[in-house]
């Protein structure tokens, strides 16, 4: 997500390719060293959708179709 | 005599230079600035439209239909309090004695760019607002502000994914502060309605309410 712009692919590849494997680990530590929040868009257990927050590679499910970066949550207002 | 004069003269072009001296400063910080042209980004409505709808898309792609079409109708997203997430209330479905007939405690309402205004699904009490932001210090074209749907979104994904986290990086306030407690109590009446509209529409059957 990006002001003035929306959606913005950052990184895509298949996880069985460990070079695609590889520059997607990158793309995500870096947004995290940005500060950004990632999260995974999932069907939960009851049927709703709802967001899963990752904070490492390892967290984000293997069959996550996409991981979204946006900036951290702070108090406004 | 004419020392005098000359004395007098330099100590009055002297006290000039002193008073002088600050606009003739500011007037040439002005010119400066003139021939510098900043870093500015002129307001771009056909940018910010084209941001806006690939917003819409992500945001539809990743909420439910339902939410999707309060979104679109309604211009707000409810999310259900996490404490009893799979409750759905009263109205929608589940049998007697079923966990998901018992109402949930509370809810929030999310609306583009103001804060989450938590509530009682119940009775309609407000309880809080939560003022949170999502800037993108980057400010990639000027603005540190998201598209409308990508704050929804970032809202959604950070109360539905970790409740906890996005409370307590927002400021807490009563409600009133900076949402209008009249247009909420409006909007959760249109909801109510949408929702029994809705669930007859799915149905084709009159659902009875008092």
């Amino acid at each position: 997500m990006k002001p003035g712009y929306g959606e913005v692919l950052i990184a895509e590849g298949d996880l069985d390719v460990d070079a695609q494997e590889r520059e997607m680990v990158q793309a995500f530590r870096a947004q995290l060293d940005q500060g950004m929040w990632a999260a995974v868009p999932v069907d939960s257990a009851n049927g709703r959708r709802e967001a899963e927050i990752v904070r490492s590679f390892e967290e984000i499910p293997r069959d996550a179709e996409r991981v979204i970066f946006f900036p951290q949550a702070s108090g406004g207002c | 005599m004419i020392f005098a004069l000359l004395v007098t003269a330099v100590v009055i072009s002297a006290l000039a230079w002193e008073i002088g001296r600050p606009s003739a400063k500011e007037w040439y910080r002005g010119r400066k600035q003139q021939r510098r042209p900043e870093a500015t980004y002129d307001h771009d409505p056909g940018r910010e439209r084209r941001a806006e709808q690939r917003a819409r898309e992500l945001l539809k792609s990743c909420v439910n239909q339902e939410e999707w079409e309060m979104y679109c109708e309604l211009g707000l997203i409810r999310v259900w309090g996490s404490d009893q997430s799979r409750s759905r209330g009263r109205i929608e479905m589940g049998r007697a004695g079923d966990e998901r007939d018992a109402p949930a405690p509370y809810a929030y309402l999310i609306y583009p760019h103001k804060p989450v205004v938590a509530y009682v699904p119940q009775t309609g009490q407000l309880i809080s607002e939560y003022c949170v932001e999502f800037p993108d210090e980057s400010r990639p074209f000027g603005s540190a502000r998201l598209p409308e749907s990508d704050d929804v979104l970032a809202k959604w994904m950070a109360l539905t994914g970790d409740e906890r986290r996005l409370v307590a990086s927002a400021n807490m306030h009563l409600p009133g502060r900076q949402v209008d407690t009249k247009q909420v109590a409006r909007d959760l009446v249109r909801l109510g309605q949408w929702e029994r509209a809705r669930i007859q529409r799915r149905h084709g059957s009159k659902v009875w309410s008092q």
